[in-house]
């Protein structure tokens, strides 16, 4: 015990150790002004160069959004947010699409060198041609501020008829595929976040698997947001046909800055017959500093459509930045025998405010899904699992099984779990199972008797509580994961 | 006349000062009430604690309290699995001594003695505003210290269409003992919307049994409010078989340290039958414990609910609380809504919950039928195990007894 | 008394037994061996009329009536009885009132008069003494809270107060120390006579020493690949499956 009384005081007067990814970046931008209203959306939908259509749609989730009330019921609390003092369009001044690394703005360079992301990665973002690079198996877009900087590997892709693009892009490319899925997973009034996105999106990435094919490399965007006062709505829709796969990587960072900054993402997922997708986030976003000051508010709506037999839709999340997550990524299946899973790992650490978890919608015949999700809480903060698991009465012999545990790290946090469990199918079956602890002493003391300092210690058995979460990783997102666990809960263990 | 939460207003307003006891409290009651209305009564913002129950059917219904009674008390009570112990008896909300077997000491009728307490909830909790702007009558039991007051029954009759809102108050002093027995039942359209508020003191022990086998055409909403000192034991049992609709609704703090809990409770039911069955414990002092183990059975077209949260405050170090909901679905039409909730604000606790819902194992049946026992008789025979499990909570044999012929009668008028 | 012939089973798509041909004779105790996947516990399955198991092919007969054709009480109500190799447990069901009411069911099937309380505790108590069993278990919920060796006594308890004419053993004897081994095997072998007949499920020999086998099958790849006396047994502890396996290859 007093090993980790200790600990905590030491703690105490630990300050944050500061989030690596708060540069800040000077790109001259293109902003709209401050401000949302209907000449707005038009101008973002005529600097996209977007049909008439999606005007018509953006105009119709504006309107539904102006009739709704920001949601209330999640365990978190913000000062209101004035939606008219954001600015929802920027994008950096320089057309994209240079034609060698010399022409790309050095800035942009910059930061993807700051965000980790590898140098011949960073040409290829950059736009240099990719047939001067060394091959990698990871197709990048990133997505700054509000538009798409650059995206890899799209000719290589093209050649097995994956499309992977910006979403302005797909919307003037593939206009037939976008009109047809786009909203049908997540519709334009499907909650206040969902809606103000479907209104003022503007970037954005578009995957596209045709029947049959297994994506050749692991698709990946980073996402930043740079731009001071803006707010960032990024949509991404992903399609597989029947019998395909793909694995889908998502990255966010954010400077780090006084103020609180919106992020309200729509993700829109549809799996076909015996189509698997994986959607694997880090997120990042910054945190605010210790006291709580400045971080993302991160508002995000990701559902996925299991509409194919033995289709699959697996989430995996590792969430540790944000001021304030509050995320559902869940999966509707639809399909006989389909399958959904969401593993997540949320970490809360001095003034954060996690509330996060998953809706696993059972309609098919023989649909499986299962929850695994760990929550630890350190400093103030506050993280709640919020999860809803529903058998409707034709999901004869459904299956869900949820594990959802809480590590508490100190006596200033919260945990909280808030399942809701709904069955009308006597044949289908729901086990549920969640546990609350701390770190006990007597684990602690057995490393420590090995050799381990104090904070290996919590960081070995931290990563031993997720390990069944970030097992489900692909490996390089699991290596940086661990790591962001670590940074994360740095200063709650000493 | 005039129906839903206008109707009961309608009647406050009419009774105006002729209600005993405090006035102002009755008045801010009905206000309240005005504001929030019956849960799911008319159009408006969903309130979360009410989800998964809408008492439109109330707001729907036609009371009417001073008609003429359609059957005798007698002939109610005669049919009720009483117990050989004092019991005191309200029909239609009224006590009458007449069918009474009163406890030796400490019992005053609340009509005397207005006692509204201190824990309720008129301003959050539409149910308990609207009792406390209309309640005539209930018991007061109170324990002095050190006292084992044995077994008392409180009996709920109905012999109408009336709607009724007794207001109990218990207490337990210092060290003492008590086992209540709660049965409610009746004939007719009627709604019973009790309150009750529990004070258990250090280390005093109270046994709570309820047993709620309303007509099959009645509402019966329930709240209680218990606060367990310091060693003290709140140990209550629900069993749920009768009534249209039912809420049962427990609210429990843990204020000293050590003190324990047990929320244990059935619920069976047929036809389009509602029951819900929700709970908060609230851990406000280190080392209590809390145990909760909670089991549907659902047949017909209806429908089960559980919501049970557990909140640890930052104080309550060393808490131990541990919930299990079980749910079987025994039609393909029942429906079966759980919520089981942690809020969590200190770090070195045990908190844990578990929840299944589905139908009779396979394997399990598969066993029995292998070992010669037809497929009906099997399933009976394993229903009956998992309610067992339940029941195998109360720990007074009698009491338990009871409570299995209640289920057993409810079983024989399923199959008539 | 038990005639299988060309039994062909599955479970979903996967098949498990590919032709079964066995015959056990009234009074005769029979060992079924092999190695893991062979089907073993599978033939107990579906010769007790397990859900999971789809029969695609064959007839199985017992003393004369087509077995496929019932379901599994009235098969146990023939005189079939499975001790299963992994007993599932029931909380909350009394061991000796599930035992009363198993045997009632089976004395009704046979238009024998019901058992009350008194003389079912009488004969249950009879025969758990007999077995060396305590009084307890029968007190205790079904299989609940049993170790190993015990759950695989309460089978052989059942056995003898339900007294069937077939009873199929399967893996009883795994994981039993010597003493609960010889428990299984006095089981056994009292209910020996003219009108039992047993089906032995075992991996090893050393049951068959308390228990003689009138006959010993090699059961793999769902099929019977050879039959013999006592002696067989024993030259399968010594020299394996494998060189028997690839000869009938």
């Amino acid at each position: 015990m007093a090993a980790v009384t200790e600990t905590l005081d030491t703690v105490q007067s630990v300050t944050q150790s500061g989030y690596k990814w708060g540069f800040e970046t000077t790109i001259e931008m293109d902003f709209a002004p401050k401000g949302l209203n209907e000449d707005i959306i038009r101008l973002i939908s005529s600097r996209k160069e977007e049909p008439e259509w999606m005007l018509e749609w953006r105009l119709k989730a504006y309107a539904a959004w102006l009739k709704m009330e920001e949601p209330q019921w999640a365990r978190v609390d913000h000062p209101p947010i004035d939606y008219q003092d954001l600015h929802y369009y920027a994008a950096p001044k320089k057309k994209a699409g240079p034609k060698s690394l010399e022409e790309v703005d050095p800035e942009l360079l910059k930061m993807f060198e700051k965000l980790g992301i590898p140098l011949k990665e960073r040409a290829l973002l950059a736009g240099v041609d990719p047939d001067t690079v060394e091959n990698t198996q990871i197709a990048v877009d990133a997505v700054f501020d509000s538009v798409s900087v650059a995206t890899t590997f799209q000719a290589t892709l093209r050649k097995s008829g994956v499309i992977f693009c910006p979403i302005s892009e797909a919307i003037r490319e593939h206009p037939d595929l976008v009109k047809q899925y786009i909203g049908s997973v997540v519709p334009v009034a499907d909650n206040f976040f969902a809606a103000l996105n479907s209104a003022v999106f503007t970037d954005g990435s578009f995957v596209y698997i045709p029947k049959g094919v297994r994506c050749p490399m692991e698709l990946s965007t980073y996402f930043r947001i740079n731009a001071r006062n803006t707010g960032q709505f990024e949509r991404t829709l992903i399609i597989a046909e029947a019998g395909s796969q793909v694995s889908y990587l998502e990255g966010c960072t954010a400077p780090q800055r006084d103020e609180n900054q919106l992020h309200a993402a729509v993700v829109e997922l549809v799996a076909m017959d015996d189509a698997r997708i994986k959607y694997s986030t880090v997120q990042n976003w910054y945190p605010g500093d210790a006291n709580g000051k400045g971080g993302i508010y991160n508002f995000v709506t990701k559902r996925g459509a299991c509409r194919g037999d033995r289709s699959k839709i697996s989430w995996t999340q590792v969430e540790t930045g944000s001021a304030i997550t509050w995320k559902y990524p869940s999966c509707v299946l639809l399909g006989e025998d389909s399958v959904g899973e969401f593993y997540s790992v949320a970490v809360t650490n001095n003034h954060q405010q996690a509330d996060t978890g998953t809706k696993m919608i059972h309609v098919g015949k023989g649909s499986r899904s299962t929850i695994i999700s760990k929550g630890i809480s350190a400093g103030h903060s506050n993280n709640t699992y919020r999860g809803l698991v529903r058998m409707l009465p034709s999901a004869t012999n459904a299956r869900n099984f949820t594990q959802c545990d809480s590590l508490l790290i100190g006596d200033q946090c919260g945990a909280h779990t808030v399942p809701y469990i709904e069955s009308r199918n006597p044949t289908a079956k729901v086990e549920h199972e969640a546990t609350t602890s701390k770190i006990a002493d007597d684990q602690l003391f057995y490393c420590r008797q090995r050799g381990l300092s104090e904070e290996d210690a919590v960081g070995l058995i931290v990563n031993g509580f997720c390990k069944d979460v970030l097992k489900e990783l692909p490996m390089e997102f699991a290596v940086e994961a661990q790591k962001l666990l670590a940074v994360s809960l740095e200063g709650s263990v000493g | 006349m005039n129906t839903g939460a206008t109707g009961f207003l309608q009647r406050y307003e009419g009774l105006a000062g002729r209600l005993p006891g405090d006035s102002a409290l009755r008045s801010a009651a009905a206000a309240a009430f005005k504001t929030s209305g019956l849960p799911g009564g008319t159009q408006q913002r969903r309130i979360e604690a009410w989800k998964y129950t809408s008492l439109r059917p109330v707001a729907e219904a036609d009371f009417q309290p001073d008609s003429a009674p359609r059957h005798e008390a007698e002939t109610v009570l005669a049919e009720l699995l009483l117990l050989d112990a004092p019991r005191v008896v309200f029909a239609d909300g009224t006590l009458r001594t007449d069918l009474s077997v009163m406890p030796p000491a400490g019992f005053a009728c609340f009509a005397d003695q207005p006692d509204f307490g201190t824990l309720s909830w008129p301003d959050r909790e539409p149910m308990v505003a609207l009792n406390t702007m209309l309640a005539r009558d209930g018991a007061a039991l109170h324990v002095p210290a050190g006292f084992d007051a044995g077994v008392v029954q409180l009996v709920s009759i109905a012999t109408g269409d009336g709607d009724f809102h007794p207001r109990h108050s218990i207490r337990l002093a210092k060290g003492a003992t008590l086992t209540i027995v709660e049965i409610s039942a009746g004939k007719g359209r009627y709604l019973l919307n009790t309150v009750a508020e529990i004070h258990v003191a250090e280390g005093a022990y109270l046994t709570h049994i309820r047993l709620q086998d309303e007509a099959a055409t009645a509402f019966h909403v329930s709240t209680t409010y218990a606060d367990v000192a310091t060693g003290g034991t709140y140990d209550s049992f629900t069993l749920n078989l009768g009534a249209r609709l039912s809420r049962t609704e427990v609210r429990v703090q843990l204020s000293g340290s050590g003190a324990m809990v047990h929320l244990n409770a059935a619920q069976i039911l047929a036809g389009s039958q509602h029951a819900d069955f929700t709970t908060v414990v609230g851990h406000a002092a280190p080392g209590c414990s809390s145990r909760q183990t909670v089991k549907n059975v659902l047949a017909g077209r209806s429908r089960g609910v559980f919501q049970g949260k557990i909140e640890v405050a930052r104080i309550a170090q060393k808490t131990d609380g541990y919930q299990m909901n079980q749910a079987l679905l025994l039609s393909p039409y029942a429906e079966i809504d759980c919520k089981p909730e942690l809020e969590i604000f200190a770090d070195d606790v045990k908190c844990s919950h578990g929840a299944t819902v589905g139908e009779l194992d396979a394997e399990q049946m598969f066993y029995l039928r292998s070992r010669g026992i037809p497929d009906t008789e099997a399933r009976s025979i394993l229903v009956r195990a998992f309610l067992a499990e339940a029941l195998d909570a109360v720990a007074d044999e009698t009491i338990r007894n009871r409570l299995e012929t209640a289920v057993e009668q409810w079983w024989e008028r399923q199959k008539a | 008394m038990l005639e299988i012939k060309g039994l062909t089973a599955s479970i979903g798509d996967k098949p498990i037994l590919n032709g079964v041909d066995l015959t056990v004779p009234p009074g005769e105790v029979h060992a079924i061996m092999g190695p893991n996947g062979a089907g073993k516990s599978t033939l107990g399955y579906v010769l007790s009329g397990r859900e999971d198991y789809t029969v695609t092919g064959g007839t199985v007969t017992f003393n004369g009536i087509d077995l496929l054709d019932m379901e599994p009480e009235q098969r146990a109500a023939a005189g079939l009885f499975l001790a299963f190799q992994a007993p599932v447990e029931l909380p909350g069901v009394n061991n000796a009132n599930f035992l009363r009411t198993a045997l009632n069911a089976i004395r009704r099937a046979h238009g024998e008069s019901e058992l009350d309380a008194v003389q079912f505790l009488k004969l249950a108590r009879a025969e758990s003494k007999r077995l060396h069993m305590p009084d307890d278990m029968l007190k205790r919920n079904v299989n609940v809270g049993f170790s190993g060796g015990e759950k695989k006594r309460n089978e052989v308890l059942q056995m003898a107060i339900l007294r069937p004419k077939l009873a199929i053993l399967d893996e009883t004897d795994s994981g039993l120390d010597i003493d609960a081994l010889k428990i299984v095997a006095d089981g056994v072998n009292a209910l020996r006579g003219p009108e039992f007949s047993a089906l032995v499920i075992t991996h090893h020999q050393r049951l068959l020493d308390y228990l003689v086998p009138h006959r010993v099958h090699v059961l793999a790849n769902g099929r019977i690949l050879r039959s013999g006396g006592p002696e067989l047994a024993k030259e399968l502890e010594k020299s394996g499956y494998a060189g028997m396996i690839a000869e009938a290859a």
